[in-house]
This record gives C-alpha cells, sequence and structure tokens, in this order.
C-alpha cells in the first residue's frame, strides 16, 4: 500500500525527470487558465463581498457570443469590441435587476442568486448561439516549443504570456487611476467608502463590467484551447477551488492558486492515478481545498475575515 | 369562511400538538392521501405514474433531505448528487451481496451508510459555513461520483459500468425494483415510503432537535449560548440529510430508471434539488412537495407548449429555454418570495379565512 502510494510515484519521477517536468509545466500553464478565471471572482468579491457563481457563466457566455458574432463574419476586432460591450451592458442590468433589490439579505442569499444567474446565462447564450462545439481559431501557433530540452506546448505558454499581461494591467489599474482607488477603497470598507462620496452602486457595475471583460479574455483563452463549448462552464467550476486555495480576497493569490491547482492535478493525475482508472482532475482539486479549509480557511493569501463557528 | 378554526377547541396537549391541528387540513391530507393511494394507481396512465409521479416522489424525499440540511440547519450544500449515488450503491452493494435481506432493510440500511458518508464530508461545517461550506460539498460531489464510476468494485465488476437493478419483492409475490416490477407495485411502494419518511421528518423538525437546527440556522452564537452544541446539531443535521438523501437515491436506481449509475447523480442533479427547495420554500416540508412538483412538471409542460406550437427541433430548444427560465424563477423568488411556494399557498390559506367577506 505505502509501496503504491510513496514509492513507485516517487521512483518514477526520480527514474524521468525529462517528463516530470514537463508534466510538471503543462500543469502549471492550465493552472494559468484556472488562475484567470478565478481572478474575475476575487473582483467582485473584494469590491461587493458577493460570492459570484456566475463567473464560469459569464466566460461561458463571453466565448459563445464572441465565436458566434465571429462565425456571423465579423472582423475579429469588432466582434471583440462588441462583446466587451455586451459585457458592460451584462454588468450593469445584473446590478440593476438582481442585486439592487438584494442589498442587505444574507449573502448566502446572494450566492444562491448568483446561481440562478448561472442557469440563466447558461440558457440564454445556447438558446442564442446553440449548443454546438465551435472551434475558435485566433491565430496563436499550437506547435510544440522546445526550451532546455522540454517539450511545451505553444499555445499554453501565449495563454500564460496574456495572463501576465492581464494581471499587471489590472494591478496598474487598481493602483494608479482614481477609478482603481475608489475600488480598493469600497473593498477595504464599504460605509467608509460611501460617506468619502464613492458611488457604490456605480462601482458595483464597474466592478462586475471588469469581471465580465476578464470572463471574456478567460473565454477566448479556453475557447481557442478547447473549442466554445458547454463543458467550458464546468471547467469554470474549478476556479472555487482555487479560491479557498489562494485566498478570497487576493489577486495574487488567484494566480498562485490556480498555478498550484494545475500543477497539483496534473502530477497527481500522471504519477499517482494514472492507473486506476484516471480522470481525477474531476475531484483533485475541490479535495485540496477541501484539506485547506479545514486547516487554514482563508487561504495562503486572504485575509483572515472568515468567520469561526 | 371555508377555513375557520372557530369552535374547534384544544382541550388535551395531545390536540394542541397535532400537526394538522384544523379540520379542514385533516380532512384535506386524508382526502389527498386517498387519492394518491387508491384512484392515482387505478387511473392514472402508465406513463404519469413511472415517468412523472415516481420521479416527483423520490425528488420529494431528497428535497426533504436538502431541505433539513439548508432549510432547517442553515447549511447550503451542493452535493446532493453524491450523497444520492452514495445510497444507490449501497443499496446495490448490500442487495447483491445478502439477496435474501428485505428490500425494505437494506433501503434503510443504505441511509444509514449515505448518512455516515454525510457526516464525514460534513466535518468541515464545523469550522466553516456559507458558500465555503458550498465548496467543500462540491468536493463530496466530485468524489464521490468519480468513485463510483471508476472503481469496478462498486458494480461488481460489470464489463459495462452500467447495471441494472436486481428484482426485489417488498411483499411476497410483488417485485418493486428493476424493469420487471409493475408501475402501479413501484408507485405504491414508493409512495408509502415517502409519506412515512415525509412524516417523520415534519415530526423530528418540531422535536428538540429540529428545534436546535433552526435555532443554530438563524444566530448560532446565539444558539451556543443558550446551550446548544453547534458541532452536534450540525453533524446530525447531515447525518439525518444524508438518510433521506441517501434513501431517495437507492429508490431513484431500483424504482425509476432501474438501473445504477453514477453518471445519473451529476451535479446537475445537486442544483435542481435545491432550486426545488429555493422555489419551494425553504424550511418547510411542504416546500419540499411543491417544488419537487414544479421541478418535474415544469420540463414537460414547457415541451408541449413548445410543440404545441409547432417549432421545429423543440426538445434542444426547450432544453436550453428551461435552464433559462430556471434561472430566472430563482432569482425572482429569491426576490420577491423569499419562502417560496409554501409561504404562497399560507397566504392563499389566510386570504380563505375570511373570503368572500374583507373582514
Amino acid at each position: 500500500m505505502l509501496d503504491a502510494v510513496l514509492l513507485t510515484p516517487l521512483g518514477e519521477i526520480a527514474a524521468y525527470p525529462i517528463f516530470f517536468f514537463e508534466v510538471l509545466i503543462g500543469g502549471l500553464l492550465t493552472g494559468v487558465m484556472y488562475g484567470l478565471v478565478a481572478l474575475g471572482f476575487v473582483l467582485i468579491f473584494k469590491a461587493s463581498g458577493v460570492f459570484n457563481f456566475a463567473q464560469g457563466a459569464m466566460v461561458l457566455f463571453a466565448a459563445l457570443t464572441f465565436v458566434g458574432l465571429k462565425d456571423l463574419g465579423v472582423p475579429l476586432v469588432l466582434a471583440l469590441v462588441v462583446t466587451a460591450g455586451v459585457m458592460v451592458l451584462l454588468a450593469f442590468s445584473i446590478e440593476r435587476v438582481v442585486l439592487r433589490p438584494l442589498v442587505g439579505q444574507a449573502p448566502i442569499s446572494l450566492f444562491m442568486a448568483t446561481i440562478g444567474i448561472t442557469f440563466f446565462l447558461d440558457g440564454f447564450g445556447l438558446t442564442l448561439w446553440g449548443s454546438e462545439v465551435r472551434p475558435l481559431d485566433i491565430g496563436i501557433p499550437t506547435d510544440p516549443i522546445i526550451i532546455g530540452g522540454l517539450f511545451l506546448n505553444g499555445f499554453d505558454v501565449v495563454a500564460a504570456l496574456v495572463c501576465g499581461a492581464l494581471v499587471l494591467t489590472l494591478a496598474l489599474f487598481f493602483q494608479y487611476t482614481a477609478t482603481g482607488r475608489a475600488l480598493r477603497a469600497v473593498a477595504d470598507d464599504h460605509t467608509a467608502a460611501m460617506s468619502v462620496g464613492i458611488p457604490l452602486k456605480v462601482i458595483w457595475t464597474i466592478v462586475w463590467s471588469v469581471a465580465g471583460l476578464v470572463g471574456l479574455v478567460a473565454g477566448i483563452m479556453w475557447g481557442a484551447k478547447l473549442g466554445v463549448q458547454f463543458s467550458l462552464a464546468l471547467i469554470a467550476l474549478k476556479a472555487l477551488p482555487v479560491l479557498i486555495l489562494g485566498g478570497f480576497t487576493s489577486v495574487p493569490g488567484a494566480i498562485i492558486g490556480g498555478l498550484i491547482i494545475g500543477a497539483g492535478e496534473a502530477v497527481f493525475e500522471v504519477f499517482w492515478v494514472g492507473l486506476h482508472g484516471g480522470a481525477s482532475q474531476d475531484w483533485f482539486a475541490y479535495m485540496i481545498a477541501m484539506v485547506f479549509l479545514l486547516f487554514r480557511p482563508q487561504g495562503l493569501f486572504g485575509e483572515k475575515i472568515i468567520e469561526r463557528v | 369562511m371555508f377555513y375557520l378554526e372557530t369552535g374547534q377547541y384544544k382541550t388535551s396537549y395531545a390536540k394542541d400538538q397535532q400537526i394538522f391541528s384544523l379540520v379542514q387540513d385533516r380532512v384535506g391530507i386524508v382526502v389527498i392521501l386517498l387519492i394518491a393511494f387508491t384512484a392515482m394507481p387505478l387511473l392514472a396512465s402508465e406513463y404519469w405514474l413511472s415517468t412523472i409521479m415516481l420521479p416527483f416522489l423520490i425528488y420529494a424525499l431528497a428535497a426533504i433531505g436538502l431541505n433539513i440540511l439548508t432549510g432547517y440547519a442553515g447549511q447550503l450544500s451542493l452535493g446532493t448528487g453524491g450523497f444520492m449515488a452514495t445510497g444507490a450503491f449501497a443499496a446495490y452493494k448490500l442487495t447483491t451481496a445478502f439477496p435474501e435481506l428485505h428490500f425494505v432493510i437494506v433501503l434503510l440500511l443504505s441511509g444509514v451508510i449515505t448518512a455516515f458518508v454525510g457526516v464525514l464530508f460534513g466535518l468541515p461545517s464545523l469550522r466553516i459555513k456559507g458558500f465555503y461550506l458550498a465548496v467543500a460539498t462540491l468536493a463530496a460531489q466530485f468524489f464521490l461520483v468519480w468513485l463510483y464510476n471508476k472503481n469496478p468494485w462498486f458494480t461488481n465488476y460489470s464489463a459495462s459500468g452500467v447495471i441494472s437493478a436486481p428484482p426485489r419483492e417488498a411483499v411476497p409475490g410483488v417485485v418493486v425494483t428493476g424493469a420487471s416490477g409493475s408501475p402501479e407495485a413501484k408507485y405504491l411502494f414508493t409512495l408509502t415510503l415517502v409519506v412515512v419518511l415525509a412524516w417523520m421528518a415534519k415530526n423530528m423538525t418540531r422535536s428538540k432537535m429540529g428545534r436546535a437546527w433552526m435555532a443554530i440556522r438563524d444566530m448560532d452564537i446565539a444558539a451556543e449560548i443558550i446551550g446548544i452544541r453547534p458541532a452536534w446539531t450540525k453533524l446530525s443535521a447531515f447525518a439525518v440529510s444524508s438518510f433521506y438523501i441517501g434513501i431517495a437515491g437507492a429508490l431513484w436506481a431500483f424504482t425509476y430508471t432501474g438501473s445504477v449509475e453514477a453518471l445519473a447523480f451529476e451535479i446537475n442533479v445537486s442544483f435542481e434539488v435545491l432550486f426545488m427547495i429555493i422555489i419551494g420554500g425553504l424550511g418547510t416540508i411542504l416546500g419540499s412537495f411543491l417544488g419537487a412538483a414544479f421541478i418535474v412538471l415544469f420540463p414537460i409542460a414547457l415541451n408541449n407548449a413548445l410543440l404545441g406550437m409547432g417549432l421545429q427541433n423543440a426538445v434542444e430548444l426547450a432544453s436550453h429555454l428551461e435552464l433559462m427560465i430556471m434561472g430566472a424563477l430563482i432569482v425572482a423568488f429569491l426576490i420577491l418570495e423569499p419562502h417560496g411556494l409554501a409561504r404562497l399557498w399560507q397566504i392563499f390559506k389566510a386570504k380563505l379565512r375570511t373570503w368572500p367577506f374583507p373582514y
């Protein structure tokens, strides 16, 4: 038993170090994409305290709209702009129709309301654009890149770069613009922010829009990797364990949590479960999250705001 | 005027504690039960019995289970599907290992096994709550379904992974499971179980334990201060809830679909049951039935409506529209009537009291 759990996999890792590093880096690059989805959750949670279950649906909806417009013959850039506009409009309507009437309700009601939004968006996107898998080619090369003897998927490297650029942009936006400062003020303390004249409703619309745009980037990257299809919404569910690992309130935490989950599940799947049926990616991330919840509920980088029971 | 309590005096403690303290309610429930037990199996078509009534009853049982955990004890769970799968596979393993064991005992034992699994995954609830707990129960959902799907021991090493439920008798000569049972027998068997279990659940929520659950839900710190043990209360809610959900899962596999497969209990089952209790009413047993009826009937009605309008490939469109309308309904209920259909029924009863006179 111990042999199968420890010795054999570790022996395999020691025997094939290059293969191990390929698996590891492949996992890390997938993890970047998880982080990309988790980023949208963090933004909304920080600014409004709403746990937005619908982030995954927003990713799928953005990807469906983008690829749908593109298939209609709309040029790439125009499709991007229109989809961004749609996401902003969506943020506006969610704030107006769902969040505003529920202000002051228990967080759990808001959470269940976002589950409702999830189903609405999934259904809306599918009704509008159909349910077949649509390939999305945005001109990223998928040839393997060889760096120092390691074979890497070129697409994943580009995705990692895009993600890095996005995080940098967001960091600059939060740090150096007036809106960014207002967002951080709201995240720190709602009441104090309101008392110095920051309009909370506008801020909420902005932050949902930003989350929608992050969802658009994530949707395009995932869509280009796997084709735009309904299962994207399920992949996005994996952002939840990523968040628990990284902490609900930390932007770097979302990315690093994504990296750990991505690498962990790839290595675990290949070296530990591979022979026993596989497909452990379905649950590995959630189990890690559960262990974290038991021992360190605020995650790696989160603020210690969690209420102990 | 039709629903007056005038002249009905409660002259003993037993009368004061009745579940249905009004004559009108008692007559109503007896009529409903009579229709359900006699008229339904005699008059309803096979289609109604086996594709509408059976899933309705089983879903209602699962919804009662989730309602105990989420509605009464306030612990949000997204692991219902995984626990239903646990019940189904526990029943399958038990009944194939001990074929002579009576099927009702098999069901109860599989409920007990599910209760243990539920407590295991409920342990995080001692330290966390709210959506943190929801994510922890997602772990149960994905892990359990994966476990039963990938581990051939649970399917007795069958080659295809899809196994049909073996026929079992409730009373000698009457097969109530699998493909060989008649719809009437399966329906009556399920109905009896559901009625008994629902009655037990109703009484449980009125007992000391049920009050402790509600106290924890309403404010855990205050509950702890007045002497309710949070750990015991939460874990008992997980255990009882999983017991119900496990039996529902076993019934789902054995009487409704007739095949035991893990993929029938994917995450969307968890969401469906959650929607039932939100739409039906959090923290009411009646709401579990109303919500289950709604969620079972709504897609069928939508499908028929679209077909009636003469739309081509209506099935796919209906499934997409269903998602959309369901999501909108959830949001609408949370905003407009957080207590669900059960509350609407209460309002209706209050109106009925004075109708047709305004005062």
